[in-house]
């Protein structure tokens, strides 16, 4: 393991390398590289940059601007903020149990999350490396080059995440930052028109999710070596699945597999996730390093995201989706498939089978009306998991009686990863970077391991810290409006 | 085609070996949802593609931005990072936009701003439940935080404001016509929000 390039014995004579800020990816990170004379690397590290505060400052605001208020921690997944928030509320007004035409616009409105998100991840941002190759031209590495060598492929790209952002536009009432879902319930029901509409398009969606799983495999068999083994290290897999074992992203419970697949622990209620997650502080990141507290921060970190909910069900209940699951499991055999870039692969399978879902809830009459919220006997405190596009989702309040949030405990699904994420750029620096002059080029191979498991940096900086230096702030006719000095 | 792509279309017809403008895009202390919502031009991203192309920004790997017409910044000012960043987005670019709430005016991140930093710190990580190993995180390379979230005017020169969080992907669409069209930048009042 590369876990001993976390900290350099003896930084001070140690060259620097930075890659920052971190590019195609979103939020805001850097890696730093310790280096010798000899190129030969001795540590090597993640950073989160960017701090909001977000679990502190939302405490004394009524608890029902919360849904809303969330979302802005993410423009790329805010449904996902907006729904954990609404499920952990739904505890504490007593909607035990929603309506179905709500339970239904919800799902609607998160599988439209999963597809916009994974479609913008793997044609916006992550696709150039791949079509490209990792060290290919820095001008072309981009969603520019896809259009004009792949035209057809980003103009696909282009409309499965058009289609997603309507999906969400028509349940949550605008594209990003929507107010569809509330405490209890949603505010909206779906138009026959609206449905319609989504309903011209959606056999076209779901047949360019299946081209867009056909790409990745193609990628992949194309040089399987590189794919399976490219910053690959064996790592616990942790993410909702359905009460019946089966895939499901918008409720269930908690599920984890040892690095070989046999289950850690099943069937845990979500409520429970401080029985089963512990987190740890290190003083280089904003980002907090979670692990199964059972287990120890040393042996207990996993993963989370497309390639572990891939492998942590037991099925699909979608057909297309399930066939290219099947397919999945096949290739990699009796062991689970650990290599990061085999992220990309699970994640259209996933982006497969929310169009296919989608397809489901637009033929559901329940989704045009009827009840949209309950109301029950209120309690102080709520718990909401959700499998947001990037992993699981934990959001945790309480209330008092005067509907102030008194308490707010959030692990984002970009945060589950850190530590492997940090393992998987130190296997990255070891196989590529060690002992060679180092190049923009090799550098991306660094930023390509990470892209892989699409962080989302900016939910995961909603924490804050203290720093070195004196830095001032003067207006432009010089006067001060804020300073800030190390104590 | 949509009357404004048609409209940027021959535009470009008129004078076809016209350099493309150069224009540089960044996230501070922002959400990148006014980036989704630019991205939220959809297909009409790739008309813009014939008329500019992208210095640094989310979607490509250039580090630092060069010189540009244009400069978009999403976020508030909440770090030395982001000073250094801002300031030279207004160096490189003669024309600098704000766009968004938490540009314009700090947005959601500026809610902190009542509270002394070291609370925040504090209770972030030292006291949240299921948390075993606290500590304040002080490594050097973590940028210097600021004690309040500021917007962009506060700091340097802004050109242009568009409001919403985020504005609509008509409003930035309408905005960037105009400014490559060389009009005064006008929306409809009623495509303008607030929120
Ligand atoms: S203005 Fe709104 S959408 Fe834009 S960065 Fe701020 S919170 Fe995100």
């Amino acid at each position: 393991m590369s876990q001993n390039l976390e900290t350099a014995a003896n930084p001070g004579p140690l060259r620097r390398i930075a890659i920052d800020p971190l590019s195609r990816v979103e939020g805001h990170g850097k890696v730093t590289i310790l280096v010798d004379e000899a190129n030969r690397i001795h540590q090597v590290r993640l950073h989160i940059v960017e701090f909001r505060g977000f679990e502190r400052f939302i405490v004394g605001r009524p608890y029902w601007e919360v849904p809303v208020m969330v979302q802005r921690l993410c423009g790329i997944c805010p449904v996902s903020h907006h729904l954990a928030a609404s499920k952990a509320l739904d505890v504490v007004v007593g909607a035990r149990r929603l309506t179905r035409s709500a339970q239904m616009l919800r799902r609607l409105m998160h599988y439209g999350q999963i597809l916009q998100s994974h479609a913008l991840h793997f044609f916006y941002l992550a696709s150039p490396d791949l079509l490209f190759g990792f060290d290919s031209e820095v001008s072309r590495r981009n969603i520019v080059g896809v259009a004009t060598a792949h035209s057809d492929t980003a103009r696909r790209g282009i409309l499965l995440r058009k289609f997603g952002q309507e999906v969400i536009r028509i349940t949550a009432g605008k594209r990003v930052h929507g107010t569809g879902s509330i405490p209890g319930g949603v505010n909206k029901a779906v138009t026959a028109a609206e449905r319609d509409l989504l309903l011209q398009n959606i056999y076209e969606i779901i047949a360019w999710s299946r081209d867009a799983v056909a790409l990745v495999k193609r990628l992949h068999n194309q040089h399987p070596a590189l794919y399976n083994s490219f910053g690959a290290f064996r790592s616990k897999i942790l993410s909702l699945v359905g009460r019946d074992g089966n895939m499901d992203l918008y409720d269930g419970v908690l599920r984890a597999r040892d690095e070989n697949g046999a289950i850690l622990f099943d069937g845990v209620e979500p409520d429970q996730y401080l029985d089963i997650i512990e987190e740890q502080v290190k003083p280089w990141s904003y980002m907090k390093f979670p692990y199964l507290r059972a287990l120890g921060a040393d042996k207990g970190w996993y993963r989370v995201g497309p390639l572990s909910r891939v492998q942590n069900c037991d099925s699909i209940p979608t057909p297309l989706a399930e066939i290219e699951r099947r397919e999945f499991m096949d290739y990699s055999g009796a062991m689970p498939l650990h290599a990061p870039l085999a992220y990309h692969w699970a994640r259209m399978i996933e982006m497969l089978h929310a169009a296919e879902t989608i397809k489901d809830l637009l033929h559901d009459p329940a989704i045009l009306g009827g009840d949209l919220v309950v109301q029950g006997a209120r309690t102080s405190s709520g718990i909401g998991v959700i499998e947001a596009p990037r992993g699981t989702l934990i959001h945790h309040y309480g209330v008092d009686e005067n509907d102030l949030v008194t308490m707010c405990n959030l692990i984002v699904s970009t945060t589950h990863n850190n530590q492997v994420m940090n393992e998987a750029v130190r296997e990255v620096a070891r196989r590529y970077l060690d002992g060679r002059e180092i190049n923009e080029g090799l550098l991306n191979h660094i930023e390509v391991v990470i892209r892989a498991f699409d962080p989302c940096l900016s939910c995961a900086t909603h924490a804050l810290g203290k720093m070195p230096l004196v830095v001032e702030l003067r207006t432009l006719e010089g006067d001060l409006i804020d300073s800030r000095a190390r104590d | 085609m949509n009357p404004i792509a048609a409209d940027l279309k021959s535009a470009d017809m008129d004078t076809p070996r016209k350099p493309k403008v150069r224009i540089a895009t960044t996230s501070l202390a922002g959400c990148f949802g006014c980036h989704m919502s630019f991205l939220d031009i959809d297909e009409r991203l790739v008309a813009l593609l014939e008329l500019v192309e992208f210095d640094r920004s989310p979607l490509t790997d250039i580090k630092v931005c060069g010189p540009c017409e244009i400069g978009i910044i999403e976020g508030g000012v909440c770090n030395a990072e982001n000073v250094h960043v801002l300031r030279t987005f207004r160096e490189q670019c003669t024309t600098l936009v704000a766009i968004g709430a938490c540009a314009i005016n700090g947005g959601l991140p500026a809610q902190r701003n009542h509270l002394p930093l070291a609370t925040l710190l504090q209770e972030v990580y030292t006291t949240r439940p299921g948390l075993a190993h606290g500590g304040i995180p002080n490594d050097p390379e973590l940028p210097l935080p600021l004690h309040k979230v500021h917007p962009l005017h506060e700091v340097v020169k802004v050109d242009y404001f568009i409001p919403g969080c985020p504005p609509s992907a008509e409003v930035i669409w309408t905005f960037l016509s105009d400014l490559l069209a060389g009009r005064a930048p006008a929306s409809d009042r009623r495509t303008i929000h607030f929120d």
